[in-house]
């Protein structure tokens, strides 16, 4: 009986999405720091640090993930030893810091020139100025396009099963080949697992945003 | 003398805006600038405090060239009034002013806090401390932002035309807090064309013109008077001055 067949296996379906969550949450961390600090270089650094960055974007967004994945995994593995979840994490969270960091970039170049400059003018000094003023305002405007970025990276974690990750969408491969079919049933709970986790991670970011909203900011300041 | 400014030049491109202007605030000073648009008034005040770096001249603070030292230090006795404001969005007016003090400073929180509501007193603005900018009208953005400004303990406040973001009715708020700084004894540099604020707080007008100071004077001889026909001309178009319009 299908319904038999998938309660039992659901340890194994939930243990899949633990270990989708754990990518999904060590990548988005890589894409955030990475992506933060390339969008910084990007509006703020030297030329040539600014070129490395685009480079850099330029190469993660113009390369499948699913090739990414493949290389970073039996690529790098003819050089170092390196677990199919670290590869998934690397692949992966390289490729979101390059969209990050366009959304982060954005956020940064919406914010009135004047705010920096009110900021140097009473002794801050540049570093300052961004930590303090720039970021604080920024962040909050790249919530929203942000859980855009939540929700491809959510759904991307899936692709980790072609390089071996025991991830939600392998676990259901090994589910379906050991009951013998049972594809539709199977896939079915696995995409309802998929979409309430999207949603609940979409809902919380849009409380973040509420929540951290300050009157008059969300429209984009005024002068 | 407190603020020494030496011959500062600036070009954009072909056009130079500034052509080396020379000028002295004493401790205790207010002086307005005055002149028609697009002559470098701003600008001569960005290039104070190297918001603008100049392309030559020098500027002193207290006898130290500003350049010479760490210019974040030496930005701290130079206040910046903006004309719009420029007050810092995600923060709420009491933090606008204590950032300075805090993050700058290097004060606590409480003691940053304190200060912040003082000087929001001395504006006028307390009760509307835990307000958010976008909260505020413009007169009041700017109340706070002269808070801001106060609360770094400048030696100098350079204004760069504080009022003429504002709606007419709510100059007055703004130009009264300014006069009130001035009899307090604050050293002031203000771009500005309010008439009110330089016949009655300032010790001297300086009428610039196409990048250069045209001349100067006590608001008295200077309205009443005017030596050049330039100054003539700008005064009556601004409503005031010997020439009568």
């Amino acid at each position: 009986m299908i319904v038999e067949i998938l309660i039992t296996q659901m340890p194994y379906l939930l243990h899949g999405v633990w270990v989708a969550l754990q990518l999904l949450v060590c990548l988005l961390a890589l894409g955030f720091v990475l992506g933060l600090s390339l969008a910084i270089l990007e509006v703020y650094g030297h030329w040539t640090l600014r070129w490395f960055g685009v480079l850099f974007e330029r190469i993660f967004r113009g390369i499948p993930a699913i090739v990414l994945l493949l290389l970073f995994y039996y690529g790098v593995a003819d050089f170092v030893d390196i677990s199919a979840f670290t590869a998934a994490v690397l692949a992966l969270g390289l490729r979101s810091a390059a969209y990050q960091s366009q959304i982060f970039r954005g956020s940064i170049l919406s914010i009135s020139q004047g705010q920096m400059l009110a900021a140097r003018a009473m002794g801050m000094s540049k570093p300052m100025a961004i930590r303090e003023i720039i970021l604080p305002q920024a962040l909050r405007l790249s919530i929203g396009p942000w859980t855009n970025e939540f929700s491809s990276e959510m759904k991307a974690t899936s692709l980790a099963y072609v390089i071996g990750v025991v991830e939600l969408t392998r676990q259901a491969r090994y589910i379906i080949s050991s009951t013998q079919g049972n594809i539709l049933a199977v896939f079915a709970v696995v995409a309802a697992l998929y979409f309430i986790f999207n949603w609940l991670g979409n809902w919380g970011l849009y409380r973040l945003e509420r929540k951290l909203a300050v009157p008059g900011f969300e429209q984009g300041g005024q002068g | 003398m407190l603020l020494q400014v030496e011959n500062i030049h600036k070009r954009y491109g072909t056009a130079e805006v500034l052509k080396g202007v020379s000028l002295n605030v004493v401790a205790g000073q207010s002086k307005v600038i005055m002149g028609p648009s697009g002559t470098g008034k701003s600008t001569l005040l960005r290039c104070i405090n190297h918001l603008t770096p100049p392309d030559q001249g020098r500027v002193l603070v207290e006898g130290v060239e500003i350049t010479s030292a760490n210019l974040n230090k030496m930005r701290e006795k130079l206040a910046f009034v903006f004309q719009d404001f420029n007050l810092f969005t995600h923060l709420r007016a009491v933090d606008n002013v204590a950032v300075g003090p805090r993050k700058i400073r290097g004060m606590n929180k409480v003691a940053a806090r304190d200060l912040a509501m003082r000087e929001l007193e001395r504006v006028g603005m307390v009760e509307r401390a835990e307000a958010y900018p976008a909260e505020l009208s413009g007169g009041q953005q700017q109340r706070v932002s002269i808070a801001r400004a106060l609360a770094m303990e400048p030696k100098v406040i350079l204004f760069d035309e504080p009022t003429s973001a504002l709606d007419p009715e709510l100059t007055g708020e703004v130009v009264a807090v300014m006069k009130q700084l001035a009899s307090d004894g604050m050293t002031m540099l203000v771009v500005s064309h309010e008439i009110g604020f330089a016949r009655q707080a300032a010790d001297e007008i300086i009428f610039m013109d196409g990048g250069h100071i045209l001349e100067q004077g006590p608001p008295e001889q200077l309205f009443a008077s005017p030596q050049h026909e330039r100054t003539r001309q700008f005064l009556s178009r601004i409503g005031e001055g010997g020439a009568g319009a």
